[in-house]
């Protein structure tokens, strides 16, 4: 798996729908045009949420999305949002 | 004489042009004004709980995604805004119908298995035990995304709700004013 560089880090984990994008989205107001939000999550839904809001939104663009496990075994949903506007 | 035709030839067709260009132009002006707005409206009729929650759901959502969100409160829809019960002035129709009602978005019932609001409570329970936000977060939520909230004018007078015992913070309006967001939005909703 390559290294995605991101500017700012969201742990969203725990947090269902609609807070991983809502938090998200705050998150990347923050960010300067260009920046790199990474996004943890636990919510299996976010995969499709995050597709769905980078086709929508016309500032973000979904860079790079990955899964894995944490430590004690819960599934994680890894989402890379660029703000571009 | 062949020569002498193909100027004029060339100035009619120029002349067709460029009235289909302004008629191109004009049509195009036409459907940009038409074209709806980054926006999503509902309309929230019911005063069950968890309708209401699927409708702040769907509102915060959709302003998160970047879509600027009404929400058009009517009937039943009025009691989830209540921060009061008031008496006092009112004919005895509009007081059993305060008595009968819930005070607020915390006494809503369940569309099924309310069992007097049991139903209500295990509802919310098992939504914390998921990390779900409640209710009342969402609504601060949608606040916080400036979701616009509109409380019916008309269903409100007919039922008796003072517009002193809603929270603070609501628009006013009627048919009309739902209306002119409905029609620029891309989605409206029902429920």
């Amino acid at each position: 798996m390559t290294e995605i560089t991101f500017d700012q880090l969201l742990d969203a984990r725990g947090l269902n729908c609609p807070m991983p994008v809502v938090k998200a989205r705050k998150g990347v107001a923050e960010l300067e045009t260009g920046q790199v939000l990474k996004v943890v999550s636990t919510d299996r839904g976010s995969v499709k949420d995050f597709q769905g809001w980078a086709k929508i939104a016309k500032n973000v663009e979904l860079v790079a999305q990955e899964s894995g496990t944490e430590e004690d075994g819960r599934e994680l949903f890894v989402h890379f949002v660029r703000r571009t506007a | 004489m062949a020569v002498t035709d193909v100027p004029t030839q060339r100035d009619a067709s120029t002349d067709e042009l460029t009235k289909r260009l302004a008629e191109l132009e004009s049509r195009v002006a036409e459907l940009e004004e038409a074209r709806p707005e980054d926006r999503v409206s509902l309309v929230i009729f019911s005063g069950d709980l968890d309708r209401v929650l699927a409708g702040f759901v769907l509102a915060t959502g959709a302003a998160a995604v970047g879509q600027q969100v009404s929400m058009f409160f009517t009937f039943w829809g009025l009691n989830v805004l209540k921060k009061s019960t008031r008496l006092e002035g009112k004919s005895f129709f509009e007081k059993m119908m305060a008595i009968m009602s819930p005070g607020g978005s915390e006494d809503l019932p369940v569309s099924k298995m309310n069992y007097f609001g049991v139903g209500a409570k295990m509802l919310r329970k098992m939504m914390k035990d998921k990390n779900v936000s409640s209710l009342e977060e969402m609504m601060d939520l949608a606040r916080e995304l400036e979701v616009k909230m509109v409380a019916c004018e008309m269903s409100r007078d007919v039922m008796g709700i003072g517009i002193d015992e809603l929270v603070d913070g609501l628009e006013s309006g009627g048919v009309a004013s739902f209306m002119a967001d409905a029609l620029d939005s891309r989605a409206s909703l029902f429920i």
